[in-house]
């Protein structure tokens, strides 16, 4: 009952939570540079907007694979918050990523053909880190399943410190953050118009932007079940930390530059190995 | 305010000007101006852009390049034409490269004369095109009804 309760909640909840933590994070940005910043609501504004905007579609088939992105990540959010299997929930979210790189590669754009391009090396980068928290989770807990992970007797990051400083490197990858912005940036002027979104317009950019908050819970929410335990004062603990982590990209976001494609594939395979592959080495050692 | 004069994104592009009203358009980014107060966002992009700031008069190499981004931009939207040389040719309006202002081409919805303009008075404009904006979203709303009445009608009139 409770899954299906979370899962509903997932699924109305997470544009309107996602829309209000980037409102959020806009302001933050814009006051560590020193200005006012829009207003909080100003992301709804924006998705508003867009849908009211002519529909300028390129070809016929990009709004379906945009919408297909949308739904493969409500789904991968879906299990996540049903307490279903990490592993599945990891995968449905990179078949989500396909669906918008074949998006951006239907039109003939140049810019988003390359953006596709380097959302591809995008997904090259942070995958094995994926794949080893997964296995970090059975490690540290016995089972893949995320409602086992979040019910132990002591949190999973205990074991997994290391894999947390991973998948801090790989959240800035997933939220479009500096310096991993390459595909498509949330700052206005990028060496290559708009990358990945180039030649989406008005509704199917709305799409595209209402997926990414749901993508965003689902980060934060992986974020989430590295504090949760079976005692209740966890959940104030990783919601805390999940803003923490928001707050802490940001900041990045705005202390780093972009960075080339090959930095961000040498960068986070090294933190990979280093983090995540000595904390797996460890836990099998201990264990 | 409206729906689309809450979130107006701009798309800034060099006629042929002298870089005097561009840096003068950046300005309006910087935190001074900030125009992202009003949820403006300086947009690289056509298809995501509802206004066009044009700097600059146009000449003929630039007149093909104005209309193409033009054409690109979704309805509704409006333009802008930020200095004296956009508004009329300006100072180079005698050269023989240039055409004149900026509604030689495209229509032209308002107009920010100065040399350079300055950014307050480029807020001023983008902020009287926003009035225009709405007035053309429910325009073009009511149009977009009205196609589908007819597309209605029309098809009743098939069977
Ligand atoms: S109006 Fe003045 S500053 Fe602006 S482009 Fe023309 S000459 Fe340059």
């Amino acid at each position: 009952m409770t899954e299906v309760i979370s899962v509903v909640a997932y699924l109305i909840l997470a544009p309107f939570a996602g829309g209000l933590i980037d409102g959020v994070g806009r302001i933050v940005s814009a006051r560590m540079q020193g200005r006012k910043g829009p207003p909080l609501l100003q992301p709804f504004y924006d998705i508003i907007k867009l849908f009211t905007k002519q529909m300028f579609a390129v070809n016929s088939v990009q709004l379906l694979l945009n919408l297909s992105y949308l739904i493969f990540l409500a789904v991968a959010g879906c299990m996540l918050f049903a307490g279903a299997d990490i592993l599945m929930c990891l995968f449905v979210l990179t078949t989500a990523d396909m669906f918008l790189i074949m998006a951006a590669s239907s039109d003939s754009s140049p810019f988003s053909t390359l953006g596709a391009g380097r959302e591809m090396i995008q997904m090259m980068a942070y995958e094995p880190l994926t794949l080893l928290m997964s296995v970090g989770f059975y490690l540290a807990t016995g089972s893949f399943h995320v409602g086992t992970i979040i019910s132990g007797e002591y949190s999973a990051v205990l074991f997994l410190p290391g894999m947390l400083v991973g998948f801090f490197f790989i959240t800035a990858i997933k939220l479009r953050k500096s310096p991993f912005d390459l595909s498509t940036s949330h700052h206005a002027h990028q060496e290559m118009v708009k990358g990945i979104t180039t030649e989406m317009a008005g509704p199917t950019f709305a799409i595209m932007n209402v997926a990414e908050y749901y993508e965003m819970v689902l980060m934060l929410g992986l974020v989430a079940i590295f504090f949760l335990n079976k005692n209740w004062w966890s959940w104030p603990l990783a919601i805390a930390v999940c803003l923490f982590v928001y707050f802490l990209e940001i900041l990045w976001d705005n202390v780093c530059g972009r960075v080339k494609w090959k930095t961000l594939l040498e960068g986070c395979w090294i933190v990979t190995l280093l983090c995540g592959g000595l904390n797996l080495l460890i836990l099998m050692l201990i264990r | 305010m409206g729906k689309l004069a809450k979130s107006p994104w701009l798309l800034h592009y060099d006629g042929s000007s002298c870089n005097g009203c561009d840096i003068e358009v950046l300005a309006c980014t910087t935190p001074v101006y900030d125009i992202e107060r009003f949820g403006i966002i300086n947009t690289g992009d056509p298809f995501q852009a509802d206004i066009l700031l044009i700097t600059g008069g146009i000449n003929s190499q630039s007149e093909s390049v104005v209309k193409q981004i033009y054409s690109q931009m979704p309805n509704p939207k409006v333009v802008v034409a930020v200095g004296i040389c956009a508004c009329t040719g300006g100072i180079f309006k005698t050269c023989y490269n240039i055409k004149g202002g900026v509604d030689t081409v495209i229509p032209v919805d308002v107009y920010v004369p100065g040399c350079a303009a300055r950014p307050q008075a480029i807020i001023d404009g983008v902020v009287q095109a926003l009035a225009l904006l709405e007035q053309k979203r429910a325009d073009y709303a009511a149009q977009r009804r009205g196609v589908m009445q007819e597309g209605g009608i029309a098809s009743g009139a098939d069977q």
